[in-house]
């Protein structure tokens, strides 16, 4: 079953999109995401698809116009990587306090400045908070099925938030590797018709976008994360039924070789398949190492996680992102917040890594290991907040 | 078309009372104004962009809109109705929709010829078919009387004070209709609420019904900002057009066409002493000012005479 194919990660999330057949895909171009508007304005050239492409002036406009597209009941869809994402940032807001289900691809690229056209995920990371389901991917077939899967979580009555997969840009969005796609129809019928429980051209005129004074806000913020704390479930869910579909079976995160770990990696995207790879060279040699790969972010799967590494002794976390809180990367904060309550908390120490496109290697991830050894053998954390090959310090 | 103010006020209202806009506010006459000319059977959806209109009209949980109404961000609305006009067209395509919808949006001058200028600018560029209205109050009204490039020279404004050096604002108003006509837009007029209000009823009926982009740039005064008394609001959009301030006219494909010539032109501190904004103009040593506002005002008009000729 499926369809073998050869992919880069850009193509893959296009035909994706394609296979949804989109109501209208406003993008704005920016590397290394460009790819994706790309050839879906060629679907829509060759009338593959019924699609509006909108090809906005700005990423602020390609998410004004996702929003304003999802309140008139249209599937939508953009793209975006780095600086784009930043300037869609007051949207992002918008649209999850606007509850309307979009999907943005993010093609994770470093922040200016200085510039760098390269991958980290100082994008998406900056925009954990916004009320965005976050899915990550740690290649392209990966990115391909969050995207078949993204819009069924978005779009779910109880959920109606907006949600973004990621993915490496160049890493996994230029690289081309093996995938299986599904077949159109099967898409179609597993993302199914979408029937919006309101929208601005049917039926009643519907008011949207209120002034809320202090005796609302509160309120509509409340709803909003309970939506994220509910998506979780509904997550589990469609991850289910994808993976009776195309027998590939998708969790919160993936576990590697974690049974017995005492040590252990926790990392994101595209360095996780090199994380894997250190850990079975050690565990050849009998060490017992393992990684865990986060594929959702938001909601941030705590008591999963903890449960998880209830019996490991030392953590590294690895963070592709500065954050400049002076005390560690997003995703270590959040994996040592889900560490608290364990009655038998492992080490945990954080590296931010790979910034702007910093090749990461085989060996970093075992250096690493080799740390968490020292911090297993002497009991003691040391500095806990590190950088990964800095030169010169 | 032949123009009934009777036949038309009688028609259900689209934008209704209960708004919290001031008492001589032209926001509201403008809307009004704007969706009345819409043909009774179309529906439409409204886009705000942030301004004294959307915090005033749809405070949660009551809305005076009648129509489907989005507000989302300041510098947006253009971007925003794009979204929804391409939706809409969509799923016309695809065959799942079968009523008739208009897209209008709506922002301040501040929301147009400042923050929101790229976006309609790109929204007008795509060739969407929507209507973009801007209601020109001169100001950031709703921050509380900013500075706008839409402001008049000498405009007494809160980030542009009369002071003992400075005498406000120093800049002339940008001409953002001019501006528009660069971008090819099919139809473009610029109006006011003059008389029974025919020229706005007609200027907005042909943006709705010309197909592709509209942009109309309404002239609508804020009391508080220009200070003068609420009743007097009609009495200014008539003086603006008989002293040449804020000539009416339309650009149809391209072509200049006047839609009023006054007979005799006003001079300009005929407008200008009505508004408290202005009165440090009427002080002693300030002749220079009203000098130069008129060569300016004359300026402008001649160049729109031979445009329209």
């Amino acid at each position: 079953m499926g369809i073998r194919e050869r992919l880069a990660g850009n193509e893959a999330v296009a035909i994706a999109l394609r296979q949804i057949d989109l109501d209208v895909l406003p993008a704005y171009p920016i590397t290394p995401s460009t790819d994706v508007p790309m050839y879906y304005s060629q679907y829509v050239a060759d009338g593959k698809v019924k699609t509006e492409f909108v090809a906005v002036e700005s990423e602020h406009s390609a998410m004004s116009a996702c929003i304003a597209a999802a309140a008139c009941g249209g599937r939508t869809a953009t793209a975006t990587s780095g600086p784009g994402l930043a300037l869609m940032w007051e949207l992002l807001y918008v649209a999850s306090g606007t509850r309307v289900p979009i999907t943005l691809a993010v093609i994770n690229r470093a922040m200016s400045a200085p510039i760098n056209i390269n991958n980290d995920h100082s994008d998406s990371m900056g925009a954990r908070d916004t009320g965005w389901i976050q899915l990550y991917s740690e290649n392209n077939q990966e990115a391909y099925d969050n995207h078949i899967m993204a819009s069924r979580i978005s779009e779910h009555k109880d959920i109606m938030l907006p949600i973004m997969v990621c993915q490496d840009g160049f890493i996994t969005s230029h690289a081309i590797e093996n995938i299986e796609l599904l077949e159109d129809d099967k898409v179609k019928a597993f993302i199914g018709e979408y029937k919006p429980a309101w929208s601005m051209i049917a039926g009643k005129p519907v008011s949207v976008g209120p002034l809320d004074i202090p005796q609302f806000y509160t309120e509509h913020a409340y709803q909003r994360a309970q939506a994220m704390k509910n998506s979780k479930k509904v997550i589990l869910d469609v991850f289910k039924e994808f993976g009776a579909l195309t027998g590939r079976k998708y969790d919160l995160f993936e576990e590697y070789k974690m049974e017995d770990a005492e040590r252990a990696i926790i990392v994101l995207n595209s360095s996780a398949g090199t994380a894997k790879c250190a850990c079975d060279a050690l565990r050849a040699k009998g060490e017992k190492v393992g990684v865990i790969k986060l594929r959702v972010f938001r909601p941030f799967p705590l008591e999963e996680l903890a449960k998880a590494l209830s019996h490991v002794k030392a953590v590294a976390v690895m963070d592709k992102a500065e954050c400049f809180s002076a005390i560690g990367g997003p995703v270590f904060a959040d994996v040592r917040t889900a560490c608290y309550d364990l009655e038998k908390r492992p080490q945990i120490i954080n590296y931010i890594y790979g910034l702007g496109g910093r090749d990461v290697r085989l060996e970093d991830f075992t250096f690493v290991y080799n740390k968490l050894d020292e911090v297993v053998k002497t009991g003691k954390s040391g500095e806990i907040y590190r950088h990964l090959g800095v030169r010169g310090v | 078309m032949s123009f009934n103010l009777k036949k038309e006020a009688s028609k259900p209202e689209r934008f209704v009372g209960g708004h919290r806009l001031c008492a001589g506010c032209g926001a509201g006459v403008a809307v009004r104004g704007v969706l009345r000319a819409l043909n009774e059977e179309d529906k439409s959806v409204c886009g705000v962009a942030t301004s004294c209109l959307e915090v005033s009209s749809y405070l949660y949980p009551f809305t005076a809109w009648q129509e489907s109404y989005i507000h989302s961000a300041f510098e947006n609305v253009a971007a925003t109705i794009s979204g929804a006009e391409a939706a809409y067209k969509a799923l016309k395509n695809k065959g799942k929709m079968k009523e008739s919808y208009k897209f209008i949006a709506f922002a301040g001058d501040g929301g147009t010829y400042d923050i929101g200028f790229q976006s309609l600018s790109g929204a007008m560029e795509r060739g969407h078919d929507m209507v973009y209205v801007c209601y020109d109050n001169e100001a950031y009204m709703n921050t509380g009387l900013q500075r706008s490039s839409a402001t008049p020279k000498f405009a007494e404004v809160s980030t542009a004070p009369v002071g003992s050096v400075i005498p406000g604002k120093m800049q002339h108003k940008k001409d953002l209709t001019e501006t528009m006509v660069a971008h090819n837009v099919p139809y473009i007029a610029q109006t006011t609420f003059v008389g029974n209000c025919k020229d706005m009823h007609e200027k907005s009926y042909k943006a709705h019904y010309t197909p592709g982009p509209a942009f109309l740039n309404i002239l609508a005064p804020c009391p508080r900002g220009w200070r003068y008394p609420p009743e007097e609001l009609m009495t200014l959009c008539k003086l603006a057009v008989e002293t040449c301030v804020w000539p009416l006219y339309e650009v149809i494909d391209g072509e200049w066409k006047l839609s009023y010539e006054p007979k005799t032109k006003l001079p300009v501190t005929d407008y200008l002493k009505l508004q408290g904004r202005f009165s440090h103009m009427f002080e002693k040593g300030a002749e220079w000012m009203i000098e130069d506002f008129q060569k300016f005002t004359d300026k402008k008009w001649e160049r729109l005479l031979k445009k329209c000729k």
